[in-house]
């Protein structure tokens, strides 16, 4: 029964989107307030038919109804509850419940939140939103289904894939889907934009939150997907550039420029019609992402079963909502004329390098991530793209995009004074110095002392080139204590969120150098009683324990103590599990982390003469990855505390916004 | 600008053109992780290995010759072997001789797997330490390979034989070097 209210509840959603697909823009062409204000009702009404559909989801799992073919296939009723919840998402017809989920949860938001905007604006956007909820909701309706029944119900499930069942990887689609969803906001804004014909400020502060906020899910989401890599994979790597990875790494990039063309919409009134194409873009490269993933044209390590008819059904909604809001934006765009002018060195010149890059960096991944697709279409043989085109195109294009981080917010709006900013900086180029030569010699041991010192000394300079500027908004030691202190309360949050951020991306600039140069790793055979060195460590083996039994596994669990100078650091307890349901082995790796550096211990194979494969590795400064994209996302919260975003938004045409 | 405005979605309708291609290449069944083995059309190794049974017959490369040769390279610790095993009893007569490769085992233990679970082979050798695999190119057992009768591979079997595998790819290969 309640399978069947699941998805009578998702069959009627669909008509309520259609509704709200097409009532408000009629009302908003005829300017016809009532059926404008359909779009809302319908919001909430939709939020509330998916959201119902999703709990009779969650219900059926939680339950362990082995008549719905979904439970079957993912779920068994030994796996712990917590598993039995997310594995509501873990597969390919629940997760795109999810999405659709959110995707209700964000029109129902703008619905809430969004009662200041110009009637025509927001039942222009709802209703974009719509659409693209009319177009998952038949995609899930006619090819994925998670409702369908089976007959007979089986005893019991196939179980949920082992490496799912893990917290880092449970908790980390809903931030992903929360980022690539939020950025459809964006997207239905432009489009509505579009469809009005009209950009100015105002409708740059209203896309700014939505912006911001997906962009702070989406970076959390990639922070751990990345961990979860990490601890799990067992290989002591937090990045691989897999086309997984890269499906969420390229609208991350795309919204991070947005989120700084918008600003120069907002304040300048100019870069109208690029900022638009980010807006579709980033939500665009969402979707691409979802295709990659599900339709199979590439392969990856993680992705879901795929299926090529669903494919072409992705393929097609990816033609009209891409192909559809280009052509949209090609007819309408050259009309956007844009406003101030602005000398080449200037805050706006800076946010525009900074967009050029960011772009051209999103381009790249683009472009390695669908490689192995061109070439093999056009027959030119099977090709893999690895981390070395990724690190020597991307990397050359990250340092002048850092280098400029620091200073662009030193400059003024319209025409900059780059020797002031340097001057400014006087401390920042100290520190880069001094940081730089400390890693230089601190790289003694490292086989790349230049990346080791250019890395950190970048990373010095966005750091202190950040303080410096906050110190510079509050006219700290040039104006009495008091004073500053009063201007450092009264300066908007929306300034100390960029500042927070820009600080975290410093600290996970560090993450990134020290991972690259410092880390050590040994892998080694090792029998009991064993100790091996490893950067300074004595890590001893003292024996492994067969058959230790987990809920729904089990393990070979080794025991290894580390010690520094004879005097005990951690015990260590690595794991080699055996899932029950599917079969399927997992490595579960021993962390011991002092903030600083992660010592990581694998165990592997036996070699049937009482010897196992271990591998062992030193992470130097790699939990800063993971903290300073924690920080980053700090700053994107606190920048959505902002007092302009909770009074709402000026009156259209109040353009001559003070400048922050 | 009016003109510059289409290049985006000129640049995705070749993209999207890109997709539906090799969606169209997924549904004829060349799927992107298919990875073509360099050993077809080679020569098969040279090789002679010890039967697992005691007086029944081994096998060199030399025998070969003459005839269309199916060979199986399987194990008694490999379950997805097991699956594939049914189905292996169903290809006597199908104008081929099916050499069973029995791949880094113990002879006990695949001769009490076989009297559980038959013996579908013409000829069953050992390879004990994997040596005559590692020359073919198997990198996961079961791996089976069509060779001619000059002793050329023909056609390589990455993963257990599937019904649909039998009937589309292996029978129509040989009967073709039948011929």
């Amino acid at each position: 029964m309640i399978p069947e209210i699941g998805h009578f509840a998702l069959i009627l959603a669909l008509f309520v989107a259609l509704v709200q697909a097409i009532i408000p823009l009629v009302g908003a062409a005829r300017d016809d307030r009532p059926w404008m204000d359909v779009a809302r009702t319908a919001a909430f009404a939709q939020l509330l038919l998916v959201g119902l559909a999703f709990g009779a989801l969650v219900w059926v799992h939680v339950t362990s109804d082995f008549s719905v073919l979904n439970v079957v296939q993912n779920s068994h009723t030994d796996k712990p509850m917590l598993y039995k919840i997310t594995g509501v998402w873990g597969n390919h017809e629940g997760s795109m419940l999810l999405w659709v989920f959110i995707l209700a949860l964000y029109g129902a938001a703008l619905a809430l939140f969004g009662r200041n905007l110009p009637p025509a604006l927001r039942a222009r956007a709802l209703a974009v939103q719509a659409m693209i909820s009319v177009g998952f909701l038949v995609f899930i309706l006619f090819t994925s289904n998670p409702f369908a029944r089976i007959d007979p119900a089986p005893m019991n499930g196939n179980g949920l894939n082992p490496l799912l069942q893990d917290p880092g990887l449970a908790f980390h689609p809903p931030f992903l889907y929360l980022g690539y969803v939020g950025f459809s906001m964006a997207f239905s804004f432009a489009i509505a934009a579009l469809i009005e014909g009209r950009v100015d400020a105002a409708w740059a502060r209203w896309v700014r939150p939505w912006t911001l906020a997906a962009w702070s899910f989406l970076t959390l989401g990639i922070a751990m997907g990345s961990w979860w890599a990490y601890y799990t994979l067992g290989w002591g790597g937090w990045w691989y550039w897999d086309p997984t990875e890269n499906a969420s790494f390229m609208p991350w990039l795309a919204g991070t420029a947005l989120l700084h063309s918008a600003v120069v919409v907002e304040k300048r009134d100019t870069l109208k019609a690029w900022t638009i194409l980010l807006a579709i873009f980033a939500f665009s490269l969402s979707l691409l992402g979802t295709f990659i993933v599900r339709s199979g044209i590439v392969t990856s390590v993680h992705s879901f079963a795929s299926d090529p008819t669903r494919g072409v059904f992705i393929l097609g909604l990816l033609v009209l909502a891409v192909g559809g809001s280009l052509t949209l934006f090609a007819v309408r765009a050259p009309s956007l004329k844009g406003g101030g002018l602005f000398a080449p060195i200037s805050r706006e010149g800076s946010l525009l390098l900074n967009n050029v890059l960011m772009s051209t960096a999103c381009g790249t991944v683009l472009l390695g991530t669908l490689y192995p697709l061109f070439a093999d279409v056009l027959n030119l043989g099977k090709v893999s793209v690895g981390a070395p085109f990724f690190n020597a195109v991307f990397i050359p294009l990250m340092i002048p995009l850092i280098a400029t981080m620091a200073l662009g917010p030193m400059l003024s709006w319209k025409r900059g004074d780059l020797g002031g900013a340097l001057g400014r900086l006087k401390l920042a180029f100290v520190a880069v110095l001094l940081a730089g030569c400390a890693a230089w010699l601190l790289a003694g041991g490292s086989a790349k002392p230049l990346q080791a010192a250019g890395g950190i000394a970048l990373a010095a300079w966005l750091f202190i080139g950040t303080l410096v500027e906050w110190a510079e908004r509050v006219r700290l030691f040039r104006v009495p204590l008091a004073e500053a202190l009063r201007r450092a309360i009264h300066l908007p949050r929306a300034a100390y969120g960029m500042s927070i951020t820009h600080a975290g991306l410093a600290v996970v600039v560090v993450g990134i150098t020290g991972s690259a140069c410092w880390t050590s790793e040994k892998i080694t055979m090792m029998h009991p009683g064993e100790t091996v060195a490893l950067a300074g460590y004595q890590m001893t083996l003292n024996g492994v324990e067969d058959g230790v039994k987990g809920p729904n596994y089990t393990a070979a669990r080794a025991h290894f103590t580390a010690r520094e100078n004879g005097r005990v650091i951690a015990e260590m307890y690595p794991e080699k599990r055996l899932y029950t349901m599917p079969p399927r082995p997992t490595t579960d790796a021993a962390i011991h982390t002092n903030f600083i550096s992660d010592l990581y211990a694998v165990i592997g194979d036996p070699d049937g003469k009482g010897g196992y494969v271990v591998r062992l590795y030193h992470n130097t400064l790699v939990p800063w990855i993971f903290l300073g994209a924690v920080i980053m996302v700090l700053g994107g919260v606190v920048s959505l505390t902002d007092r302009r975003h909770r009074v709402g938004a000026p009156a259209r045409k109040a353009t001559s916004i003070a400048s922050v | 600008m009016r003109r510059i405005a289409f290049l985006p979605v000129v640049l995705f309708v070749v993209l999207a053109g890109f997709f539906g291609y090799r969606l169209l290449l997924i549904q004829r069944g060349d799927s992107p992780s298919f990875i073509p083995s360099v050993m077809v059309n080679k020569p098969a190794p040279d090789f002679q290995l010890p039967p697992v049974f005691a007086g029944t017959p081994g096998f060199s490369s030399a025998a070969f010759k003459g005839r269309v040769t199916l060979v199986n390279f399987f194990a008694s610790w490999c379950i997805p072997c097991r699956s594939e095993h049914a189905l292996l009893s169903g290809l006597k007569g199908q104008g081929f001789q099916l050499v069973g490769v029995d791949y880094k085992d113990k002879p006990e233990a695949v001769k009490a797997w076989l009297a559980r679970e038959g013996n579908p082979y013409d000829v069953l050798v050992a390879d004990e330490n994997g040596q005559t695999g590692i020359n073919f190119g198997v990198y996961g057992v079961p791996e089976s390979y069509l060779i001619d009768k000059q002793g050329r591979i023909r056609f390589k079997q990455t993963g257990p034989f599937t019904p649909e595998a039998i009937e589309k790819d292996l029978l129509p290969k040989v009967a073709e070097l039948n011929k």
